[in-house]
């Protein structure tokens, strides 16, 4: 059974229509780059997975469910922007997860941030947004989850940062789990990536494995992008 | 020797070729330990199922085989790394010359030049002998 899957999805916020019948499917134990231009739904779709949308029609499922308390427990969401109370000691915040989720592993956790020197007892707003963001990612890949969806998790990182993120990504990811990655900074992202699904205009255009298209095409899947994406015409 | 992939050619395919070139330089000593799925996938920043894909090549090709749970491991079988190396050189070889075709040279000329190269570096390296004595 798909780890996520939609059907006949839509999503319209007043007149502007985020999503156009999505059909989608991703199996467990695959990383997924969803791509897509600003704009292009990508935010949407992962807010709808994680229940804090609602479909306009059609479906979309954890599991063979519909988003709930339940496949909360299943799923792991890294927000686009921090959403941590910022008050809190980093060793709170592991409190905190550790309360929330039953497969949050505290001592993974503790290990990444020692291994970034990133002292337990700060508050978060204390810390750089750089290292915000790491503390968040960390987190968010410490819980045993069966999908991870991490919307823009190497947005505004320095690039040895992206590294460690993309390291922390490969490193903790289980065989079983699936990871859903939204990112228009591909060509950091590619090689980690089994598959990738092209979001343009709330449509999905391309649903391949990166293999594949460098195989067809004879070219990166950020190439591909900027082609498919061009903005204007020479 | 670090792992580096360029954008035209499939990631997977490029795993295999450098693992097979890592073999047969001796970097992984026949007989020796592969690092796991999750430490390469990690090393190479490349995903645990694109290294997973290239070791069930490299098995089929027989320069590697599992262990029941203790890992993968290089072949003893020096013939077949023997093989392995010269089609990675057969490989280098044509890339040379359809490089050279491109340029509008003969296979002839290409050769004749590869000779002279071949002496130069003889030269060069002889001076640099005598020079350091």
């Amino acid at each position: 059974m798909p780890i996520l899957e939609c059907k006949a999805l839509f999503k319209r916020y007043g007149s502007v229509q985020a999503l156009k019948n999505v059909g989608l499917a991703i199996e467990p134990g695959h990383i997924v780059g969803l791509l897509g231009p600003n704009g292009s739904g990508k935010t949407t779709l992962i807010k709808l997975a994680n229940g804090l949308l609602q479909p306009t029609s059609g479906e979309i499922l954890i599991a063979g469910e519909k988003p709930s308390v339940a496949t909360k427990k299943i799923v792991s969401y890294l927000p686009e922007r921090i959403a941590l109370p910022e008050h809190l000691t980093v060793k709170q915040l592991l409190g905190f997860f550790g309360d929330f989720y039953a497969d949050f592993n505290r001592e993974a956790a503790g290990h990444m941030l020692s291994q970034l020197q990133i002292a337990p007892d700060q508050p978060l707003k204390q810390l750089s947004k750089g290292t915000k963001e790491k503390v968040q990612l960390i987190l968010v890949m410490s819980r045993a989850a069966k999908l991870y969806l991490l919307d823009e998790p190497i947005g505004g990182v320095d690039p040895a940062t992206r590294d460690y993120i993309l390291h922390t990504i490969i490193s903790n990811y289980n065989p079983e789990a699936s990871v859903i990655i939204s990112t228009h900074l591909i060509a950091d992202v590619e090689s980690v990536l089994d598959e990738v699904v092209f979001l343009n205009r709330g449509e999905i255009t391309l649903h391949e494995s990166v293999d594949n298209i460098r195989q067809t095409h004879g070219k990166s899947v950020d190439a591909l992008f900027r082609e498919v994406f061009k903005c204007w015409e020479n | 020797m670090p792992w580096e992939f360029v954008d035209h050619l499939p990631i997977y395919a490029q795993l295999v070729e450098q693992l097979k070139r890592r073999i047969v330089t001796g970097d992984y000593p026949p007989g020796s330990k592969l690092p796991s799925v999750r430490e390469l996938a990690a090393d190479a920043a490349v995903n645990p199922n694109t290294v997973q894909r290239a070791f069930a090549e490299l098995e089929r090709s027989g320069l590697i085989y599992t262990q029941r749970s203790t890992g993968k491991f290089v072949t003893d079988d020096a013939p077949a790394i023997l093989d392995a190396r010269r089609q990675l050189a057969s490989a280098q070889i044509e890339a040379f010359l359809s490089a050279m075709r491109s340029m509008g040279y003969l296979p002839g000329e290409a050769v004749s030049m590869l000779e002279r190269a071949v002496e130069e570096q003889k030269k060069e390296e002889k001076q640099h002998a005598d020079s350091g004595m």
